[in-house]
């Protein structure tokens, strides 16, 4: 199949027209969906994956299997049918991830919804101005020459009512640290104030979790619990549905939750999405093209593929794209919208600033006759962390890099495959391996992404078009540019130490410390949160999409999801994403639909 | 192993494969138009498939045997807990080899297969079976040239170990494989089967997860979360239950 002949009028069947086509039906798609169909427009949403839900995909009979969840990836997108090209470098050859190892993208409904851990983080409000905070606090020459770093186009201030709405939407489980301005007891110091509290009280901890955060308060730190879209308790979202409180299976991080507790599209949006008369969605159904007119500046309508391989076009007056970030690019460059980026020329609005998080960890060994931690009871987003590391909230003026992250213990459960860990220096098999196995599984602490550091945007770190591997339809593969730089090194060195310094003081015996260095590497997991590629911000030369994800070239297209970072924050970026598509929302309902154009001038 | 040639088994067995068939002809890997109703169906689930009783479905004979050593070496027996091959680890590879891992199922197998850094990934054309295929018999080869004509598993068990610690080390090389990757692999593959469910064949009895205190596939510690540092009373549980759990045997763990 030439996939240059999708949207030819021979080759694509044209369905009825919609007010507006949603080109992946994740996070941001649902949520996009039901505000814009509560707005009273006719909404289509297409997925490429299949439909997901708990009884059919993930009950609680069969979840608890980390071979085919975690090892096996079934719940992933699978790389046969799209994966990327990596290279570390602009004079590399670029080769295929065959299979995932640094990130697993999400597919289908509810796209990373359904299997990711929850973490509901704000950005710290300089998060947003970085550029401008980073130059006033420490000069221009402080920051590396090579790094591309920008701001938002949009404050903290400005986006914390939307931060609230999505906040409540799911429920999450936290403690405040700042209530309108006023520090409270317990609760991240370090946060932006929010207008009110959590929706519902923090999770209860399991040992090591409440281990560690005594170790850091020992240490003059102020730990709190992770805030958590795996709930505490019941909860009625605001759409009227109810969740169930989290029972701590273990098996949530790259797993569906059978038992409705775990934040999703499937709990707190879908059930009433679908059941609304002007809402349609199709799943198994790829978009390959967004259309646009002659001029190049009006979007028609999508083209896409269903499973038999047969070609739509399903035209559309408002398109939105909120596909996993780096599928927006891609579909973005597979469209012809907006300049690609060129690193040599530092042009060009598509690819730009793609970004990845800079994670590592300490695993502590301690005494098995004095610590027993049960690490198999555990949730995605339990755990207590100290954010006195992350963004600016530590002078960075004599350590010589900028950015930071929070570290915390957020173990997430001990599945057997990957947590059956030995000490350092146990050869890695025959009888001393098993004893080790033995003799260290239920008193070590693992925390897997312990050290979650930013990762921020270089000139030579992005997004294009490879010129030598296609997919499945002869499409070229989106090809990364990406290392990690001298900068992000030296932040994660830093923050480590620091973790490092915690889990001692926590009893451990032995620790196995490792740190992120370059080259990034394809074959171990550090988190799947890839941003960039289709950024905001407040000038067109250096953005692709304005303060409301609205497309500089295209005013009728919008773009959702971590796609729009300028670049990335040391926290998870979920809430965050969630937070932009309720704003982007609240700009197409009371800006856009009013008077059709672009939003801002360009 | 005898406690699920039962009947419940069997049955469980024939479920399975018979709502894998419904699967693969059903509607959820076709594309759907979803509106008015949250796609429903009865029985639409998609469970796991069991690894089968029976003869090796990926290795030969000889493979099977070599297997098996290797399984034993890599996690040998000791007076509480079976060995890699007791505890089901090289059936559990043998499984894997013959399903969606040995074929690659899922990956992007696409041409051209280049040689990059290792921090590219894997750019293997032929995957997990050949490297299989491949190494074990470029162990039996460089053991009969070495070991007085003997295959590996017929070594004694320091012969063994001392032949894989020289592949390890990279003192032995294999002809025409990378002995280094190759055992690496394997060593991978055999604890995985030692740890996974019991479903896969491997963990027999939930051997490994009794040795290290793994409760097993439970899906709620609501009571437990707030109990610090206290031993967790339950035995072991697997997606294909517990052997007292069947109703024809003596109901011993």
């Amino acid at each position: 199949m030439d996939y240059e002949q999708f949207g030819s009028p021979v080759m694509a069947r044209i369905l009825p027209k919609k007010d507006v086509v949603i080109i992946g039906l994740g996070w941001t798609g649902s949520v996009m969906a039901n505000e814009l169909t509560d707005e009273g427009l006719d909404v289509i949403a297409i997925e490429r994956g299949p439909w997901r839900d708990a009884p059919t995909d993930f009950p609680p009979s069969q979840m608890q299997d980390e071979l085919r969840y975690r090892i096996r990836h079934e719940l992933f997108l699978r790389p046969d049918q799209l994966t990327f090209t990596l290279r570390n470098k602009l004079d590399q050859q670029a080769l295929p991830m065959r299979d995932w190892g640094a990130f697993m993208p999400p597919n289908g409904v509810g796209g990373g919804g359904v299997h990711w851990n929850a973490e509901m983080w704000r950005f710290l409000p300089s998060d947003f101005v970085l550029k401008t905070h980073l130059t006033q606090r420490y000069g221009a020459d402080f920051l590396p020459a090579d790094m591309t770093i920008q701001d938002w186009g949009i404050t903290y201030d400005e986006l914390e009512p939307y931060y609230d709405r999505f906040e409540y939407l799911c429920g999450t489980s936290g403690t405040a640290g700042n209530l309108r301005g006023q520090i409270m007891e317990g609760g991240n110091p370090f946060e932006g104030p929010r207008s009110r509290d959590y929706p519902t009280k923090a999770q209860a901890q399991p040992f090591s979790h409440t281990l560690f955060a005594k170790a850091a308060r020992e240490l003059g730190y102020k730990p709190f619990p992770q805030p958590s879209g795996n709930l505490s308790t019941a909860y009625t979202n605001p759409l009227g549905l109810r969740m169930g409180p989290c029972t701590y299976c273990g098996f949530c991080e790259w797993f569906g939750c059978s038992n409705y507790s775990k934040a999703s599209p499937q709990t707190t949006i879908l059930p009433v999405l679908v059941r609304k008369d002007n809402f349609t969605a199709r799943d198994n159904s790829e978009v390959v093209k967004i259309n646009t007119d002659r001029s190049g500046k009006h979007a028609t309508g999508v083209t896409f593929v269903d499973s038999s391989g047969e070609a739509w076009e399903q035209p559309a007056d408002l398109v939105i794209l909120s596909a996993f970030s780096m599928f927006n690019a891609q579909l973005m460059l597979h469209s012809g919208i907006g300049q690609p980026y060129d690193p040599k020329t530092g042009e060009g609005r598509i690819g730009r600033n793609f970004t990845h998080q800079t994670i590592s960890s300490v695993n502590g060994f301690f005494d098995k006759t004095k610590f027993n931690f049960n690490p198999f009871i555990g949730s995605g987003s339990i755990g207590m962390c100290i954010d006195e590391f992350n963004g600016d909230n530590f002078d960075h003026g004599p350590l010589g890099f900028v950015g930071g992250g929070y570290v915390g213990q957020v173990q997430t459960g001990a599945r057997p495959i990957e947590s059956a860990l030995t000490p350092p220096g146990t050869p890695k098999w025959g009888a001393a391996w098993k004893t080790a196995i033995k003799d260290n599984y239920l008193s070590t602490v693992k925390p897997g992404t312990g050290v979650h550091g930013s990762f921020y945007a270089y000139r030579d770190i992005y997004l294009d078009l490879d010129p030598l591997y296609k997919d499945r339809f002869g499409r070229p593969l989106m090809r990364m540019t990406i290392d990690i730089k001298d900068n992000e090194a030296k932040q994660n060195r830093y923050l480590t130490d620091k973790f490092a310094d915690i889990i001692k003081a926590m009893g451990a015996t032995s620790l196995a410390k490792t740190y992120r260095t370059a080259p990034y590497d394809a074959t171990t997991y550090q988190t799947t949160h890839l941003n960039g590629g289709v950024i905001m911000g407040a000038d067109p030369k250096t953005s692709a999409v304005n303060r409301y994800l609205q497309s500089w070239d295209v005013s009728n297209l919008f773009v959702l999801g971590a796609s729009a970072f300028p670049q990335n924050a040391g926290y998870n970026p979920t809430l965050t994403v969630g937070a932009l598509a309720y704003w982007a929302a609240d700009a197409i309902r009371n800006q856009y639909l009013k008077k059709p154009g672009p939003l801002v001038d360009a | 192993m005898e406690a699920r040639s039962g009947p419940l088994f069997s049955r469980r067995s024939l479920l399975l494969s018979t709502a894998a068939l419904l699967i693969s002809t059903s509607s959820r890997s076709t594309a759907r138009t979803i509106a008015g109703a949250l796609p429903w169906e009865p029985n639409g689930g998609n469970p796991p498939v069991a690894a089968k009783l029976g003869p090796w479905e990926f290795f030969s004979v000889d493979e099977g045997r070599a297997m098996e050593a290797l399984a034993d070496r890599i996690i040998p027996p000791d007076a509480q807990t079976p060995g890699g091959k007791d505890a089901g680890s090289a059936v559990f590879v043998d499984r894997q080899l013959a399903g969606g891992y040995g074929a690659q199922e899922g990956h992007y197998v696409r041409p051209p297969f280049i040689k990059g850094m290792k921090n590219q990934g894997a750019q293997s054309e032929g995957g997990p079976r050949k490297e299989y295929r491949d190494g074990l018999a470029a162990l039996d080869k460089a053991c009969k040239a070495r070991e007085g004509g003997k295959s590996f598993a017929d070594l004694t068990d320091d012969r063994k170990d001392a032949v894989l610690k020289n592949i390890e080390d990279g003192k032995l090389e294999l002809e025409g494989v990378d002995g280094k990757s190759f055992f690496a692999l394997a060593i991978k593959d055999v604890q995985t089967g030692f740890l996974a469910d019991p479903i896969y064949g491997g963990n027999r009895d939930m051997a490994a997860w009794k040795m290290i205190g793994y409760p097993g596939a439970r899906y709620n510690y609501l009571d437990w979360v707030g109990r610090h540092n206290e031993p967790y009373p339950l035995p072991p549980v697997s997606m294909i239950g517990r052997a007292e759990w069947t109703t024809n045997n003596s109901g011993a763990r």
